[in-house]
């Protein structure tokens, strides 16, 4: 028989406003094998964690029970406390009554007693608890970023410098992102490219980091320090090593009508194309849709102009496999399709664009070389109209319930520069709120309204109207004029809101990481552990988190990166050795569990048996590689002959819980 | 297959055509409309006040008939099925108005929102298929450029109505497709005509229709297609000469379906 202490905690008034806690402890005090039971007001604390070492050597507990917040939260202070007092930390069994109990009820008798049932539950599993003996698991020393925008960069950029490799996985044919397509940046408006290219260049020459561009990830298998990436490289049609950059292949090319996806398809490119001036690798790609080559077989211009003979009509993709200890997730933002919003006529008419298309509109790499013309007669607006919010903090289930958060800003930075650069155009910018916190933020939006005088109205629009003369018939509401307003404007810029790539979502799937109903990664917790995924070993950078600006972006970076360095740092990791264990005796050998082990920890032997008639059987058998199990369960699951056991949450264990529960 | 039907008022003096080739198309294309055996003006807009109950009523009982008759209930003018489906939408949703309107009522089984309520438009897209239609059609529409005005009470509000996005919606241009015609994109063709208003008011709404003609001239619409009879009427009487003629959908259908006499 186990001799048992439990510890009912108050949580300040968390648990002990609605759960009667002394009447709790009174009443485990008389379960079989409890010698021991009290409540204190914070048991996390140092003296209440005092109390429970206390009672350990005082009493000679084998075993201890704290009814009090989540498991995640405090399991592993206890168990840390536990040891320091000689018990076995996996002695240890949290019975949550906060978040299962007190939170959730009103009524103090009912939450009592689910309190005490709870409780008993916890006493009757630590009975059959047993000492488990944790492992080790080798590190390694090498790091992979999802993702090769300027999250993924400055992550790269921040592992490398301490001295780890890292890998950068990106599935365009350049890195860098959105913000090579951004003209300046608020609130400062230096030029996006000069503060970013530098950046792109460092990854390339920087000798920890590898940058596969044009790539993908297909798989992942293993867990924290040990993972297995399987990794796309797509066939671009050119020898990475042989290309020099020089660009004359994409000058012959004649299939030259190729929408320009990196001008938002405002402008054409060819079927051979390098994305841009200061792409990183800076070699060209074959679009294999648009290629005459490899469509038909007939053309074949590029490789014979190319003099560093790097033109592969042949290439395949190819599939890699590397080895990680940690993987930082920075898979970005695209800006939201606006087919559910056609009050705003972006589908009718060329000259509503969105804000994304702007700074193509007016930067100096740009379809326009960077002079605003409207896109449908190349005329310079004389009138333009800002809308905000489309799609975002929208709850008529077209868009988005979230704030993007970055528009507010950005578009206060078009409506300025626009006013700075053609004076005579005027300024009109439609807001719900107008949502500035931020170092100098809030004075950069003053300086929209106050300085370059940009009419700022609060109000929404609520139709656009092409018109026959060119115009936008614009018709909105000046909601503290209480007044219709009617704007003939000659471009229309849409703040559309922003959502993860798409490519988050099966990429989630495969790192078995979380997300929210929006397809942001969750982090591990809101407000302390907001760089890491609850899935150990994978990091968070940047918007696939959640909305973010450029400032905010690189501190993320910054912080994904440290917690990277901090694992990487260690030469080896405590296994959890609540692991799957299989009974010999039991195991008929049917590959049930091996079938559903999402980490590929069981195998199979052959094995010698002396049967009771005393022969000798060979039998297969299920073998657990423990350095590898991750302890999930499936396997006892999936076992039909009972053999497979999980140490720590024994199939025993579970059912006396349920058995105290139901009695 | 069989339907309880709402005509409707309207469709009963001024909207004949709406009604009688709903019905012949419907029996064309294979299902019945049932017009349920007493029913009452729906009561127009008075309805979609918060308060009212007693307005109510009359939408209540068509429901709770078709419901008796175990049939869903198909409405065919943007009005009616607007009034119908909301007040079906309360019958679910707003305890408050299901009690007292019950109280009033002394149903044999109480009425709580049971049946379902389709718009003709629905029951083309959704129980025969728009592909099936345009098998169907003998006489295609063939060169005409139809511009859909769907008006504000067909689609709006969207999360009660569940018809289509009220903004970008694409029932009626699919309709248009299906019978062989081409459907015109224009942007006004989910604004208000001006409704009610033009008893009150005629230039208000003639400023209003008069904004949804230009737009649609503009566009390159030479016929506009509508399912209901206060938007034909205020865009019929539009003084300023827009040329363009508005129809029922139920008429080029029955055009298309080559039952329309006379047709061409």
């Amino acid at each position: 028989m186990q001799r048992i202490g439990v510890f009912i905690c108050h949580c300040g008034t968390n648990i002990a406003a609605t759960v009667d806690v002394k009447a709790v402890a009174e009443a485990l005090k008389h379960e079989p094998g409890v010698v021991f039971s009290t409540d204190y007001p914070y048991m996390c604390s140092e003296a209440g964690q005092n109390i429970v070492k206390d009672a350990i050597r005082d009493y000679h507990l084998s075993g201890v029970v704290i009814c009090s917040c989540s498991p995640r939260m405090h399991e592993a202070t206890f168990r840390k406390a536990a040891a320091v007092a000689g018990l076995n930390p996996y002695m240890v069994e949290i019975a949550n009554i906060r978040e299962q109990c007190s939170w959730i009820h009103k009524d103090i008798p009912q939450a009592t007693e689910k309190a005490i049932t709870l409780g008993k539950a916890a006493i009757a599993k630590v009975h059959l608890n047993a000492p488990l003996y944790a492992g080790e698991s080798p590190v390694v020393k090498r790091a992979l970023v999802i993702g090769g925008g300027i999250a993924g960069i400055q992550t790269a950029l921040d592992i490398a410098d301490a001295g780890f490799p890292v890998d950068i996985v990106e599935t365009k044919p350049t890195i860098g992102g959105k913000m090579t397509q951004l003209d300046k940046t608020f609130p400062t408006l230096d030029c996006a490219a000069c503060i970013l290219t530098p950046k792109m260049v460092d990854c390339a020459q920087n000798e920890n980091i590898k940058i596969y561009s044009y790539s993908e990830v297909t798989d992942v298998k293993g867990f924290v320090g040990n993972f297995t990436v399987t990794i796309k490289r797509k066939a671009r049609y050119v020898d990475e090593t042989k290309c020099t950059g020089c660009g004359i292949c994409t000058e012959k090319c004649p299939m030259k009508k190729v929408p320009n996806e990196f001008n938002l398809g405002m402008n054409n490119r060819s079927a051979v194309y390098i994305p841009f001036a200061q792409a990183v690798p800076k070699v060209a790609t074959i679009d294999p849709e648009h290629c005459n080559m490899l469509k038909k077989g007939k053309c074949g211009l590029c490789a014979k102009v190319c003099t560093a003979g790097a033109i592969d009509y042949k290439q395949k993709d190819e599939f890699i496999e590397e080895q990680y200890g940690a993987i930082v997730v920075a898979t970005g933002y695209n800006p939201i399709n606006l087919d559910k919003f056609d009050e705003f006529a972006y589908s009718q008419s060329k000259d509503v664009i969105t804000s994304l298309e702007f700074e193509r509109l007016t930067n100096a790499a740009g379809p326009t070389s960077g002079t605003l013309l409207r896109p449908s007669d190349g005329k310079h607006p004389h009138t333009i109209v800002f809308v905000q919010c489309v799609g975002s903090r929208d709850t008529s289930g077209c868009g988005k319930e979230y704030c993007s958060k970055i528009c507010c800003m950005y578009t206060a930075k078009h409506a300025m520069l626009t006013r700075e650069k053609y004076p005579d155009t005027d300024v009109y910018v439609f807001y719900i709120d107008v949502r500035t916190p931020g170092k100098s933020f809030d004075e950069f939006y003053r300086r929209a309204v106050e300085q370059y005088g940009v009419h700022y109205i609060k109000g929404m629009v609520g139709k656009i109207v092409p018109q026959a003369d060119g115009t936008l018939a614009v018709q909105a509401s000046d909601l503290l004029d209480n007044k219709q307003l009617h704007i003939n404007a000659d471009l229309v810029v849409l703040a559309a809101a922003i959502e993860p790539d798409k490519s988050a979502r099966p990429l989630a799937t495969m790192l078995t990481a979380s997300m929210d109903t929006n397809d942001f990664f969750t982090e591990a917790h809101p407000k302390l552990r907001p760089v890491e995924s609850p899935t150990a070993g994978v990091f968070l950078s940047g918007t696939c988190q959640g909305p973010k600006d450029i400032p905010e972006t690189v501190s993320q970076a910054g912080a994904a990166a440290s917690k990277v360095i901090g694992l990487l740092c260690k030469d080896k990791l405590t296994c959890n050795p609540c692991v799957a264990h299989s009974d010999e005796w039991m195991c008929n050998g049917c590959s049930a569990c091996e079938k559903v082990c999402p980490y590929g920890a069981i195998t199979y032997e052959d094995k010698e048996f002396r049967m009771p008639d005393r022969t000798t059987a060979i039998r297969r058998v299920a073998i657990v590689n423990e350095a590898v199990c991750q302890g999930c369960g499936a396997c006892t699951v999936a076992c039909p002959s009972g053999a497979m056991d999980l140490k720590g949450f024994s199939n025993s264990q579970i059912m006396a819980e349920v058995d105290a529960i139901c009695k | 297959m069989k339907f309880s039907y709402y005509p409707g008022c309207t469709l009963k003096t001024k909207a004949k055509e709406l009604d009688r080739y709903a019905r012949l198309s419907a029996e064309a294309l294979g299902f019945t409309l049932e017009e349920l055996p007493e029913w009452q003006c729906c009561g127009g807009t008075y309805p979609m006040a918060k308060d009212e109950i007693a307005t109510k009523l009359s939408s209540v009982r068509a429901l709770a008939s078709a419901r008796d008759a175990g049939q869903d209930l198909v409405t065919l003018c943007s009005a009616c099925h607007n009034v119908i489906k909301q007040v079906n939408s309360d019958m679910q949703n707003d305890e408050n108005i299901a009690l007292k309107a019950n109280n009033y009522l002394q149903l044999e089984e109480e009425y709580h929102g049971e049946t379902r309520v389709l718009h003709y438009l629905e029951v083309l897209r959704d129980v025969v298929g728009f592909d099936e239609i345009a098998k169907k059609v003998t006489n295609p529409l063939k060169g005409r450029k139809i511009g859909a005005y769907y008006g504000c009470l067909l689609l709006r509000p969207g999360k009660v109505m569940q018809m289509d996005n009220p903004e970008n919606p694409a029932i009626l241009e699919d309709f248009i497709r299906a019978i062989g015609a081409t459907p015109v994109k224009y942007a006004m063709r989910n604004e208000c005509c001006g409704g009610y208003v033009t008893l009150e008011d005629p230039e208000i709404s003639r400023k209003k229709s008069g904004a949804v003609l230009h737009n649609a001239k503009d566009s390159g619409v030479e016929m506009l297609a509508t399912a209901c009879p206060l938007c034909l009427y205020n865009l019929n009487q539009n003084p300023d000469g827009y040329d363009i003629p508005v129809v029922y959908f139920t008429e080029l259908l029955a055009e298309a379906l080559g039952l329309k006499e006379g047709g061409n």
